[in-house]
């Protein structure tokens, strides 16, 4: 179907001239106008290609980098504890064709298990946090309330972490290490599990108050993604809930919940990934160690994204380069750590039917 | 009735009103820590503010941050420029343009999979290989172009994915009049798709910018640091950014590091409040508007 617009002067006499355009410029844009999507489609469709091949490219730029430093460091990368640069100005040695600085050792052992802590803590917390609040926002709430209540949720998501982590080391560190982590540390029964809660509470820089948090960056994610699956439940099975006698908590534990239990999984391990590759806040309040598995839950510890950043300043003093292939090994490990986690996620979620929010998203 | 199966009457009302005030703690719990940041981040900073932070320049680890400010201003605009216009098109073509497959699921999968797989790698990633690639291996050195592409290619997955939301949210009927009123397509991709879609557009921009005004780990390594008022070159000049000076000031061992740490942090605050308090006003005032979509 030919459009009003694109009817050339001249070939069809019955079509009124447009008042004060010339032919010339009609016949310009409505050529425009016709050859428009072309602009669309290709521009899009460039546009579209970036993130594929940003990633192809990051991947190749890691993989690159690491792969000396994987040759040279070897499984004692996964499974050692000890971090050394070695000595910067003495020889350099050769192993297996690459050059490093004489007695340097890397293994990321504790890092790895830090990164792993930190996450598991924030996710305890996090997670009855986050349904709790989802369930007191879509259930029996003034409406008002309710919506000025998830968008104070949803600025929390977006807070930059760096100002989270200057609260955390400097108003909630202490605050806990002072009043709460005492009366923790000596009331806990000396048992298995809660034995990782005895010990001396230290300053508030440390494993603890990392998960803590960790929680507090990751609640809004699972708590907006879960009050969004809550809202989706229909009404009718909760209805009918209520009608054969059925309290609030019975429709919520009976109904509710099994209706979004994957939906939760796959947001609490969105969670999960952000808590992973979360950098900034932690390189603040972990006391940034490299080598040490702390032996209780409020010793200082490391994560790999925070050792990362707290490190590169000083491997560049690495004249061989092999203190930064060693951080890019390590950032392969953290990315292969994230991408399986998300991918399990996406696995969830598609299989659900759920679109999740993207991670740290705050609409 | 079996009762033995069956809890009492008194057990299942205590246990209700445990539920309640177990899930109204749990919300105090997300929303407390909130406004705790908030007024602690104010209480910080207010004691010592000075105006003139915002006019001069920072002087080793005192002054002001008029060059962070500024610095931060001109990242903002570039990321607005080089991810905003990747992300919108992207996440028109995928929307719109893409098409179907033969078994009516939409195509560009992989597309859509390589941009969720982007978002969720981790920014001290992308810091990490924009230093090598970028500011090494290219010899760009700290530099304004280098911080662009690394901040742009963190956005643009939510750009992209925001946009595309945006779009499929217009009734397929507007589309449908738009062609009965003889519109070509890309015409009517312009004047009625995307200007339906520009509130949904608009605000993943903002929040786009809201992330990556706070970013501070990606910036280190790549922008570097600059005490300088920000200049128009984009390779070798690193540039100022009112993270740094949080990130790093907070502990050095004089007052005046201090206070400016509390001062960039209550500019950063405030920034990425207001960007993000304007996003949330365009999704309102454009839902009360729009059919068939409350919540």
């Amino acid at each position: 179907m030919k459009a009003v617009g694109e009817a050339t002067p001249g070939t069809s006499p019955g079509v009124a001239e447009p008042v004060g355009r010339t032919p010339m410029f009609q016949r310009f844009t409505s050529t425009i106008r016709a050859k428009e999507h072309h602009f669309w489609r290709w521009g899009g469709g460039v546009c579209a290609i970036v993130p594929p091949v940003a990633l192809a490219l990051i991947v190749l730029v890691l993989a690159v980098h690491a792969w000396p430093a994987v040759k040279v460091n070897g499984w004692h990368f996964l499974t050692g504890i000890s971090w050394k640069q070695g000595n910067a100005y003495g020889s350099v040695q050769y192993t297996h064709g690459v050059a490093h600085p004489m007695g340097s050792s890397y293994g990321a052992l504790a890092l790895i298990v830090g990164t792993l802590q930190s996450s598991c803590i924030a996710i305890v917390i996090a997670l009855p946090i986050s349904i709790g609040a989802a369930f007191a926002l879509t259930e029996r709430m003034p409406r008002l309330i309710a919506e000025f209540l998830r968008y104070a949720i949803e600025i929390l998501a977006g807070v930059p972490s760096v100002l989270i982590g200057l609260w955390g080391i400097l108003t909630l560190g202490p605050l806990l290490a002072n009043h709460v982590y005492p009366v923790i540390a000596n009331n806990v029964p000396d048992v298995p599990v809660l034995r990782f809660f005895k010990g001396p509470v230290g300053h508030g820089e440390g494993l603890l108050t990392s998960g803590i948090v960790l929680a507090l960056m990751i609640v809004p994610i699972i708590a907006s993604t879960t009050r969004t699956l809550f809202a989706q439940v229909p009404p009718l099975p909760k209805e009918g809930g209520e009608a054969l006698g059925m309290t609030d908590w019975e429709v919520g534990r009976r109904i509710t919940m099994p209706w979004v239990r994957s939906g939760i999984i796959g947001a609490t391990v969105l969670g999960l990934g952000r808590a992973l590759g979360e950098t900034i806040a932690v390189a603040m309040i972990s006391g940034s160690l490299l080598n040490t598995i702390t032996p209780n839950a409020y010793g200082p510890m490391g994560t790999i994204a925070a050792a990362v950043v707290t490190q590169l300043d000083g491997a560049l003093v690495d004249g061989t380069g092999f203190a930064v292939r060693t951080l890019a090994e390590l950032t392969v490990v953290l990315v292969l750590v994230l991408l399986i986690v998300n991918s399990l996620a996406r696995l969830i979620i598609r299989r659900t039917g759920f679109q999740g929010a993207p991670i740290g998203a705050p609409a | 009735m079996a009762s033995t199966a069956f809890p009492s009457n008194r057990r299942r009302r205590v246990a209700d009103w445990a539920f309640r005030i177990a899930t109204l703690l749990a919300l105090v719990a997300v929303i407390g820590p909130v406004i705790w940041v908030i007024v602690g981040i104010i209480a910080r900073a207010v004691p010592h503010w000075q105006w003139s932070v915002l006019t001069t320049n920072t002087i080793g680890a005192s002054g002001g941050l008029k060059n962070a400010i500024l610095g931060t201003l001109v990242l903002l605009v570039g990321v607005l420029v080089i991810a905003g216009t990747i992300g919108t098109l992207g996440g028109i073509y995928l929307a719109e343009l893409a098409g179907t497959r033969r078994n009516g699921k939409p195509r560009g999968g992989f597309l859509r999979s390589a941009t969720e797989v982007l978002a969720g790698i981790p920014s001290i990633a992308l810091g990490l290989v924009g230093y090598l690639a970028l500011v090494v291996g290219f010899h760009w050195g700290f530099s304004l172009m280098a911080a662009l592409i690394v901040l742009s290619v963190m956005v643009i997955p939510y750009i992209a994915r925001g946009t595309e939301t945006a779009i499929r949210q217009v009734p397929t009927t507007y589309r449908e009049s738009a062609e009965a009123l003889g519109m070509s397509t890309g015409y009517s991709l312009r004047k009625v798709v995307i200007r339906s879609a520009l509130p949904g557009i608009v605000t993943s921009l903002l929040i786009a910018l809201a992330i990556s005004g706070g970013e501070t780990a990606p910036l280190l390594y790549t922008a570097g640091w600059y005490t300088g008022t920000p200049k128009a070159q984009l390779f070798h000049q690193p540039i100022g950014y009112l993270t740094y000076p949080v990130w790093t000031f907070w502990d050095y061992p004089s007052d005046q590091a201090h206070y400016l740490a509390y001062d960039a942090a209550l500019i950063l605050l405030f920034l990425v409040l207001a960007l993000l308090v304007v996003a949330r006003i365009i999704v309102n005032r454009s839902q009360r508007y729009s059919e068939g979509r409350r919540r």
